[in-house]
């Protein structure tokens, strides 16, 4: 492999970011550009909630079904990684051979939430784009996938449509050239920052602080 | 912000420290002293020698809990510190900065606007509470001097400058520094700043001071992702945690400075706590060092407003928040790092 070749794979960016980047840019940044993490409860719900998922090393089959979990999934067009919790194959006579197996299968990707449906569609768009690389490793046509919320122990069920795949690709685009300019940007806070997992390093409100120079100036002057 | 938790002390010196599940565990001779859940803890500092195990330190590191290890004197001797935390753009760019003066200096000289401010205020509170007991006159003079090299040091973008003026300023408020001794004066009196070793009461309880400030310091800016070691006032010597000396410039005088005093003149501490070397170096008894860490803790638990953040927060959180504020001003959230200052 050449070298550019090592570099452009690391330049991968997570795709479990883009429902951090729905949620608030800067929340995306301060993950993935400047590394932060902080635990809260949320996090460590979600943990807990994808100790079944991650299991690499399980292949559980079932009837017609082949259910594979934590499987790492990339896409060279959009240069993201990650990992779908779970990928089911259905025995279907339209689908694709999979290799070491006798039957041709389709395949859905399964993503599971601690919480219940939301209203914003960054569920939709992380399932999307996990469909996306899918298609391109398996080459294959993928139409439909699951989200398993937790809090309503229940799948819905999400059709992949091109107008999401579009929204998925400007999205990742944007992604990039933040991540290219290391860039930590400063956007709109809200109600939202009540609910961020990060608001003790973020700060929300210095975004609207007044400037240094005028709390130093009316300081000493006063 | 985040909530400040407890500090463990290890006042003994032969006292080793153990992991067991999520508590840690005291070993006296193989006999087991005590144990405690590590998710109370923010900090674990250790007096003595024996050591603690790596399952330990690992936990600690990796959950930014600090593991600090002192000699029984209170010289500093170690901090665990776990794989780097993150945030390499954030380190890039202290690194950047610290190489460039004229950015070191912009930064810096807000440092010493927040020391000088604060001894200001230090000696304006002076002559508020004990008008009878102090030189009034005197105090207002150097009061307003400071405010006036306050104002040089705003426009000072010269590091050599910066730290003329911060030696003029602290030159005229360590003139001071022996009329806010109130009570105890004939054992407790300062002249002169002097350390290694300190050679008269009050500078051994300034120099223990100023190690657990600096190591409060070093260990916020570690857990925000700056490098304790590389600063912009103080310039790069190996093993000297430079950066963290650098922000603890504006809290000295109102967090250790004041800290001393209050001992002092609350009688907490008296000349019976001290033993004299035959060189005149002078160390804190044990005894002395656990009333001086009782009242420490204490004094980190009070609760003030942060002045600019406008939040209230436990002052043992301060140097927590500075750290937070220095990482965002570098990462370009605000328009200068935003010094504390207390009134």
């Amino acid at each position: 492999m050449s070298s550019k070749g090592y570099k452009d794979e690391d330049d991968y960016l997570m795709l479990s970011g883009i429902q951090h980047f729905q949620f608030c840019k800067r929340q995306w940044a301060l993950i993935h550009i400047e590394q932060q993490w902080e635990e809260n409860v949320r996090t460590v719900e979600g943990q807990y909630l994808h100790r079944k998922a991650d299991q690499p090393f399980t292949r559980e089959k079932r009837g017609n079904k082949l259910i594979v979990r934590a499987m790492p999934v990339k896409s060279n067009e959009l240069k993201i990684t990650g990992i779908c919790d779970v990928v089911e194959f259905i025995k279907d006579d339209n689908g694709i051979e999979i290799n070491g197996l006798d039957e041709k299968y389709i395949a859905y990707p399964v993503e599971y939430k601690r919480g219940k449906p939301k209203m914003n569609d960054s569920d939709i768009l992380q399932l999307t784009a996990q469909a996306m690389c899918l298609e391109e490793m398996l080459l294959c046509e993928i139409n439909m996938g699951y989200v398993f919320y937790n809090e309503i122990k229940h799948r819905v069920e999400v059709p992949i449509t091109q107008n999401d795949k579009n929204k998925v690709r400007i999205i990742v685009t944007k992604m990039q050239g933040y991540y290219r300019r290391r860039h930590t940007p400063k956007v709109e806070t809200g109600s939202f920052c009540k609910n961020c997992s990060l608001q003790h390093i973020c700060l929300p409100k210095l975004m609207n602080k007044r400037s240094v120079k005028s709390y130093i100036e009316g300081k000493i002057h006063e | 912000m985040k909530k400040l938790l407890n500090t463990l002390f290890i006042n003994q010196p032969d006292v080793y420290l153990a992991l067991d599940g999520d508590n840690i565990i005291l070993l006296k001779d193989d006999e087991k002293l005590g144990r405690l859940p590590l998710h109370n803890l923010e900090a674990v500092i250790s007096f003595g020698y024996t050591g603690a195990s790596p399952a330990l330190m690992g936990y600690c590191a990796e959950r930014n809990i600090s593991l600090v290890f002192f000699t029984m004197n209170g010289r500093f001797l170690a901090r665990v510190i776990g794989e780097s935390r993150g945030n390499v753009v954030l380190r890039k760019k202290q690194y950047r900065v610290s190489d460039d003066e004229l950015k070191s200096a912009k930064i810096a000289r807000n440092f010493i606007v927040g020391k000088i401010y604060n001894n200001k205020w230090m000696i304006e509170r002076m002559t508020r509470d004990y008008p009878m007991r102090v030189d009034v006159t005197q105090f207002k003079e150097v009061s307003h001097y400071l405010s006036s090299i306050i104002l040089d040091v705003r426009e000072c973008e010269d590091l050599e400058r910066l730290r003329g003026l911060e030696g003029q300023a602290a030159i005229s408020y360590n003139k001071l520094f022996n009329q806010m001794i109130l009570q105890q004066k004939d054992s407790f009196y300062f002249h002169t700043r002097s350390r290694r070793p300190p050679l008269d009461n009050v500078n051994a309880m300034l120099s223990f001071a100023y190690t657990l400030l600096a190591n409060d310091m070093a260990s916020a800016l570690e857990g925000v992702g700056l490098d304790a070691y590389v600063g912009f006032l103080h310039r790069d010597r190996p093993g000297r945690i430079s950066l963290a000396l650098d922000v603890m410039e504006e809290l000295r005088g109102v967090y250790a400075d004041r800290f001393v005093l209050s001992l002092i003149n609350k009688k907490i501490i008296n000349k019976d706590d001290f033993l004299k070397k035959e060189n005149g170096a002078v160390i804190m008894s044990d005894e002395s060092r656990k009333k001086f860490l009782t009242a420490w803790q204490n004094k980190k638990q009070e609760k003030i407003t942060h002045p600019y953040l406008n939040e209230k927060i436990s002052w043992g959180l301060v140097p927590h928040a500075q750290a937070l504020l220095l990482a965002r001003y570098l990462r370009g959230d605000l328009d200068e790092y935003p010094p504390f200052l207390w009134k």
